[in-house]
C-alpha cells in the first residue's frame, strides 16, 4: 500500500527527506556529488573543453575599438565561457552571466533611469561601520566572488572553493592557448608542419 | 549532520552556524590556498585563511587579466604580415 505522505510530504518524515533536502539546497553539504566542490575543474577534460570553447569564442570576437576594449572583450569572453561551463550549478557562474545581461540592459536604460530614480544612491549607505576584523575579511571575500555578497558563511566558503578551482583552470587554459600562439614562430622555424592537424 | 543550531555565541560574530561547520569549511579552504598548503603548519587561524584566500583570488584575477592582455595583443597582431600573424590567422580565423 503506497504511503503518499512519505513521498509528497517531506515535512512529516525528516529522515526520508534527507536526500531531497540536499537538492532543495540545505546549507551544509551532506555529499560532495551534487554540490559544487571544485574537483571537476581539475580534470584534463574540463580544461580541454574550456580551451576549445574559448578559442572558438576568440575566433568570433568583434573588432575592438581600442586596445583597452580588446583586452576587455578577451577577458569577458574568457569569463563568459567559464561561467557557461559551470552549467548553472554555482552562484558565481550564474552571477557572471547575469551581470553581463544587466550591464547591457542598464546601458540601454541609462537615459531613462537617471531622471526617474532619485533613490539610486540610497541602497548603499556611506556609513562606515567598524566590523570586527574577521567579519571584514568575510565581506572582502564575498566581494571577490561574483554574486556572493549576501551569502551565509558556509555557502560563501563553498562557492569560494569552486570559484578558486575554476579560476585556476582558467589560468592554465589561457596560458596554454597563449603559449601555443606565442610559440608559433618557434614551431614555424622548426619546419612548421607539426601545427597543422 | 544537519546541525544548524545556533551554538556559536561570540566567536564569529553575527553568524548562527556552529563552530564545527565553520572550522571544517575553513580547513577545506585551507587546502586550496598554495600559500598555506606549502607552509605545513597545522594551526592556521580562520582570519589568516580568509586573508590568504582573498589574496589568492586577487592574484588569480590579475593573472587572468595579464593573460587576456597577451591574448588580445596576439589577436591584434594578426593584422600584420609576419609569419606568426599568418599562422595565428590560420589557427583562429
Amino acid at each position: 500500500m503506497v504511503e503518499p505522505s512519505v513521498i509528497s510530504n517531506p515535512d512529516t518524515n525528516p529522515n526520508a527527506s534527507r536526500k531531497k533536502r540536499r537538492k532543495i539546497g540545505s546549507d551544509y553539504p551532506n555529499g560532495a556529488a551534487a554540490e559544487p566542490c571544485g574537483n571537476r575543474w581539475r580534470t584534463e577534460t574540463e580544461q580541454q573543453i574550456y580551451s576549445s570553447k574559448l578559442v572558438d569564442a576568440l575566433r568570433h570576437l568583434r573588432r575592438p575599438d581600442s586596445a583597452d576594449a580588446a583586452v576587455r572583450t578577451v577577458r569577458d569572453a574568457a569569463d563568459r565561457v567559464l561561467a557557461v561551463s559551470a552549467k548553472g550549478r554555482t552562484r558565481w557562474s550564474r552571477a557572471i552571466l547575469a551581470r553581463r545581461l544587466s550591464l547591457r540592459l542598464s546601458q540601454i536604460r541609462k537615459k531613462h533611469k537617471r531622471a526617474a530614480r532619485p533613490d539610486a544612491g540610497l541602497k548603499k549607505p556611506a556609513v562606515q561601520k567598524k566590523l570586527p576584523p574577521l567579519q571584514r575579511k568575510v565581506r572582502a571575500l564575498s566581494r571577490l566572488v561574483p554574486g556572493c555578497q549576501k551569502l551565509s558563511l558556509p555557502n560563501l566558503l563553498e562557492e569560494t572553493t569552486d570559484y578558486i578551482a575554476a579560476l585556476e583552470m582558467q589560468v592554465k587554459a589561457m596560458a596554454y592557448i597563449t603559449g601555443i600562439l606565442n610559440g608559433v614562430p618557434a614551431a614555424a622555424a622548426a619546419g612548421g608542419g607539426s601545427l597543422a592537424d | 549532520m544537519s546541525s544548524r543550531r545556533s551554538r556559536s555565541r561570540q566567536s564569529s560574530g553575527a553568524s548562527r552556524i556552529s563552530d564545527d561547520q565553520i572550522a571544517d569549511l575553513v580547513s577545506r579552504l585551507q587546502q586550496l590556498i598554495p600559500e598555506i598548503r606549502n607552509r605545513r603548519s597545522d594551526k592556521v587561524s580562520a582570519s589568516k585563511v580568509l586573508q590568504e584566500t582573498c589574496n589568492y583570488i586577487r592574484s588569480l584575477h590579475r593573472e587572468v587579466d595579464d593573460l587576456s592582455d597577451r591574448l588580445s595583443e596576439l589577436l591584434e597582431s594578426t593584422d600584420s604580415d609576419s609569419a606568426q600573424a599568418a599562422i595565428i590567422r590560420s589557427l583562429l580565423m
